[in-house]
């Protein structure tokens, strides 16, 4: 087993990664206002007075961002605490109206789960790990300060005031960025299946503050740093390289390390001090009067079980034990939403057109979606329009290509023209003249045709000279200018040769 | 016109309906009146406008026939706590001074979907914060009443001293009132009229200036047991804009009301006989007893033992709350910002928050401050979390042995304005008999009882099981009766 290490100038070092990723919540409605969420409208179109802290204004739960909450806890096997309560977190801030953030320190809806991550040799991982997960509680998000649009003055916008986050903490288990990296992978894609967040990163619907120490290894923890609001994989990646690194320098020359808040600077790939702990926030935590604790009944938890997708790892065991794919094409087929959502999509209307059961076209449809059809895709570039690569037209062309009406190459070239177009795949077929000749009578005589020109291959192949079986099955195809069904050619060979 | 003022809500309401006359007259009546209490101070501002519309709507509908609701034609102040649409909003504060909301209180909306008008904003203590009504950034409210044979202007009670002044002044029929730890109660108390603060969770807080959420009930303040449950009926209600709103009926309180308490029992807490209590306060608590008795009660010695504790632990959850309630007060979005010359984010704020907040404000902020901080939450908040446990656990025992329980409302009548205010603590304990039941959550009402030797009003609590606002208003009805209390303040204003 390799670990990833830092090499000091005194010996090893070994990383400590935890980290605290910001999951905003899918719902059309705030987490305690009914105003609006969707990204990307004009700065504070969408504040409610609630949002916006008026005076006399009280916040009321939104029912659907703690299912969504609910149903992440039980995708990470997590405990499920049935009695759960908020609390305020108070400090002054220009994007902070009310004067404190509502959420919950002290009794988290979620308690301890994990998530597994796969071994991945490419990526330094050596074998399969699971990661501690502590808790996940909801919480408001702030708005948002603008400093670009006047001189002396900031802007605010609230529209993300108040939008509901998961704050899902993980214990301090991960040893490399290369496993914080499939945490924060495979989280976001448990996410994307529970339908929880979307996990679009660019527009800020997941972040991560990424907590990082180093110790040698076999001592106690060092003191870690935190890193704030980091958003995108790669930048956690970054962080933790750089600050592992810092680290290290830091007290192989004879200094500590300050436990600490950090930004990252994405221009740089370096990390500096935003507050050391002495400028620490006192958040004077306590429950929020304006709310009762939240009870949950065994109906609200029965529904949000019952509302699950199958997960990843269930479905890349099913699709490996019960459609016999390989263990890389289970893996990548599962790995997105969209992926598997096209792959099912393509896999039922293909095993219906065909006549079959899934697990017997299952391999066929991986490896057209996997590599077939992306490969096409990506020669024709802007020619190609995605639109037209429907379930319907893809499913038709593995249905002529599992009953030998066209050939592999055909089956690309008429999935081309589709792109291009939008036609018909039978319609291509028929009238580009892409399809393969069964018609074993134009077979035959084409082969009699070339058995009798070339009779002395005959007496070779007769006398053992297998390899010329290839010969006359090239040129059959020649002379079938291709469309010959090469089951069909290789069967009526063998006939004649004996 | 002026014995219109005399009136108090059933009159009005009943008066309105039968055509004896019209809400038009009312309104113009205690509109009159109000324009001629300026030396109380009781309005903030006042809306003699909203109170001829509200009464021209109800006048029109009784002319068409409808129905005039439950409060039709009765004119009432309201506390400028509540939120009012178009309405300036201070909470007696400069920092929220010229703040006008766009929005309505539930409790106010209430009030005028059920035919009532607003007079105007009722003059209160800072965020409520107050038991004298000397806290507020527009100036002292007086009460009525004087002590006999001297001039000097007493406290109408916190922080709804407005409420209290006026109703008590009768420019006002009633008045909305808001009980955090005594805030409807002692005031009522103090001006010898009646005011209940009903079951945590009865009134919507939604739209309400928060002082303490968990502790922050609206009631109704008026002069007489009928006019509070009409106007609590019309007030209360589940409101799903508030997380803490009871999801129940409203009971028909006025149709329930009967002075009979046969077969009901009256506890008598004995941890309630303080050091430091008035002997006329004991006195009147003695007849009480005897009232209660005469209507068929059986009065029973209970024990509430953590009651000395409640004061203490409330003055730590309280302003905890607040000091959290009150950040949004920032500058940033409404009422004053102040920004000096070069400022900064930071220094805005404290600009701001210096001279937008009272003293009384800022104390509160700074205990509650300091009582959440790293290192002071357990011995300070946890331990009054504890003990609000065990003030409720106290009561909930005691209901093992009495329906309703009898006490002083307060341990001393009326003061002189500016005689406390350079003690907090002892203006604090104006609420030692009053806090208990706001801790618990507990219905409680205070009614006048008599006049003390230097001729100012008494008052006697009672206090209910939750939800058991009837038994309350019953036993407030049972003394009403007997006491027979009809003093009214001469007019000096």
């Amino acid at each position: 087993m390799t670990s990833y290490r830092i090499q000091g100038a005194t010996g090893e070092w070994e990383v400590v990664i935890g980290l605290e990723v910001h999951a905003q919540v899918t719902s059309n409605a705030k987490l305690f206002s009914g105003a609006s969420t969707a990204f990307g409208a004009e700065p504070n179109t969408q504040v409610s007075l609630v949002d916006a802290a008026m005076p006399g204004m009280l916040p009321v739960p939104n029912r659907e961002c703690i299912r969504q909450a609910v149903r992440t806890g039980m995708a990470i096997e997590a405990k499920i605490n049935r009695w759960s309560r908020f609390d305020r977190k108070n400090y002054f801030y220009a994007d902070l109206p009310q004067g404190y953030q509502i959420s919950q320190l002290y009794h988290p809806l979620v308690g301890e789960g994990s998530l597994h991550i796969e071994a991945d040799e490419k990526a330094g991982i050596a074998e399969d790990k699971v990661i501690g997960i502590e808790r996940i509680h909801v919480e408001q998000d702030a708005g948002k300060l603008m400093h670009d649009q006047h001189p002396t003055m900031s802007y605010v916008d609230l529209n993300r005031s108040g939008v509901a986050l998961m704050e899902i903490v993980s214990m301090p288990d991960m040893r490399s960025p290369a496993e914080a990296g499939a945490y924060v992978r495979k989280l976001r894609s448990i996410l994307r299946y529970v339908g929880s967040c979307d996990g679009n990163m660019e527009e800020g619907s997941m972040r991560a503050d990424v907590n990082v120490s180093v110790r040698k290894p076999g001592e106690e923890f060092g003191t870690r740093t935190e890193t704030k609001n980091v958003n995108s994989v790669r930048f956690v990646m970054q962080v933790i390289e750089y600050e592992a690194n810092r680290q290290v320098d830091v007290l192989e020359n004879g200094g500590t390390v300050d436990q600490e808040t950090r930004l990252f600077d994405p221009n740089t790939g370096t990390t500096r001090t935003m507050r050391s702990k002495e400028d620490a926030h006192d958040y004077r935590y306590f429950p929020d009067p304006d709310l009762l604790p939240l009870e949950l009944e065994d109906d609200f938890l029965d529904e949000c079980r019952a509302s699950l997708p199958e997960l990843p790892d269930a479905k890349r065991a099913r699709y490996e034990s019960e459609l016999g794919l390989t263990p890389y094409n289970a893996r990548e087929l599962t790995a997105e939403v969209e992926t598997f959502a096209r792959f099912e999509t393509l896999l039922a209307a293909t095993a219906n057109g065909i006549g079959k059961p899934e697990k017997d076209v299952a391999t066929q449809v991986a490896n057209w979606a996997l590599s077939v059809a992306p490969g096409v895709i990506k020669s024709l570039g802007e020619e190609a329009n995605p639109a037209h690569a429907t379930a319907e037209a893809q499913a038709s062309i593995l249905d002529m290509q599992a009953k030998g009406e066209i050939s592999g190459g055909q089956a690309k070239e008429i999935f081309e023209i589709v792109l291009k177009t939008g036609r018909d795949p039978e319609e291509i077929a028929e009238t580009e003249g892409l399809k393969q000749v069964s018609d074993t009578g134009a077979i035959e005589a084409a082969i009699d045709e070339i058995l009798a020109n070339n009779e002395d291959k005959v007496e070779q192949y007769k006398g053992g000279k297998d390899k010329l079986f290839g010969f006359f099955v090239g040129q059959t195809m020649k002379a079938m200018r291709g469309k010959a069904n090469p089951a069909v050619v290789n069967q009526i060979l063998k006939d004649k040769l004996g | 016109m002026t014995d219109l003022t005399n009136l108090g809500v059933k009159a009005i309401r009943d008066g309105v309906a039968g055509g004896d006359f019209t809400a038009r007259e009312v309104a113009e009546a205690f509109n009159a009146a109000v324009a001629d209490a300026a030396d109380l101070n009781a309005f903030i501002v006042t809306t003699p406008d909203h109170a001829l519309a509200a009464a021209d709507a109800v006048d029109a509908k009784r002319a068409k026939g409808e129905d005039l609701g439950t409060m039709g034609g009765v004119p009432i102040g309201m506390k400028d706590l509540f939120a009012t649409k178009g309405v300036q909003t201070t909470a007696a504060s400069h920092i929220l001074e010229g703040f006008t909301p766009q929005y309505e209180s539930t409790v106010s909306q209430n009030l005028w979907d059920a035919g009532a008008g607003m007079l105007g904003k009722l003059n209160l203590d800072q965020f409520a914060m107050g038991s004298s009504n000397e806290t507020s950034y527009f100036g002292n409210v007086a009460s009525p009443w004087k002590k006999d044979g001297t001039n000097a202007a007493m406290s109408p009670g916190g922080s709804s001293g407005g409420s209290s002044s006026a109703v008590a002044a009768r420019i006002a029929p009633a008045a909305t009132g808001t009980d955090t730890g005594g805030s409807i109660r002692q005031p009522a108390a103090f001006t010898g009229i009646c005011g209940i603060k009903p079951t945590y969770g009865r009134c919507s807080r939604w739209g309400v200036v928060a002082f303490a959420s968990s502790l922050d009930q609206a009631g109704p303040m008026a002069r007489s047991v009928e006019d509070c449950a009409i106007m609590l009926e019309a007030m209360a209600g589940f409101d799903p804009k508030d997380a803490t709103s009871l999801k129940m009926d409203v009971p028909a309180w006025e149709a329930g009301l009967s002075a009979d308490l046969k077969g009901k029992k009256i506890g008598i807490p004995k941890e309630y006989r303080m050091d430091g209590t008035d002997e006329e306060i004991l006195k009147s608590w003695e007849q009480g007893k005897e009232w209660l008795r005469d209507a068929g009660a059986e009065i029973v010695d209970i024990s509430l033992p953590h009651t000395k504790y409640a004061l203490p632990a409330y003055y730590i959850i309280a302003p905890a709350e607040a000091s959290s309630n009150l950040a949004r007060y920032d500058g940033v979005r409404y009422g004053l910002r102040d920004l000096p010359d070069g400022a900064g984010l930071q220094d805005m704020y404290a600009a701001t928050r210096a001279a937008g907040f009272g003293d009384e404000v800022k104390r509160r902020v700074l205990i509650g401050t300091y009582v959440l901080s790293a290192g002071f939450y357990d011995a300070y908040y946890t331990q009054a979390q504890k003990i609000r446990t065990l003030v409720a656990q106290d009561f909930e025992e005691a209901w093992g042995e009495c329906d309703a329980i009898l006490a002083p409302t307060t341990p001393t009548a009326s003061f002189p304005l500016g005689s406390l205010d350079k003690d907090p603590l002892t203006m604090y304990l104006n609420d030692v008999f009053a806090v208990p039941a706001s801790l618990a959550g507990l219905p409680a009402m205070s009614v006048p009882a008599m006049l003390n030797g230097d001729g100012l009003p008494l008052g006697l609590q009672i206090v209910g099981k939750p939800f058991d606002e009837q038994g309350v208003l019953n036993a407030g009805l049972a003394i009403q009766q007997r006491a027979g209390f009809d003093a009214q303040p001469e007019k000096w204003w």
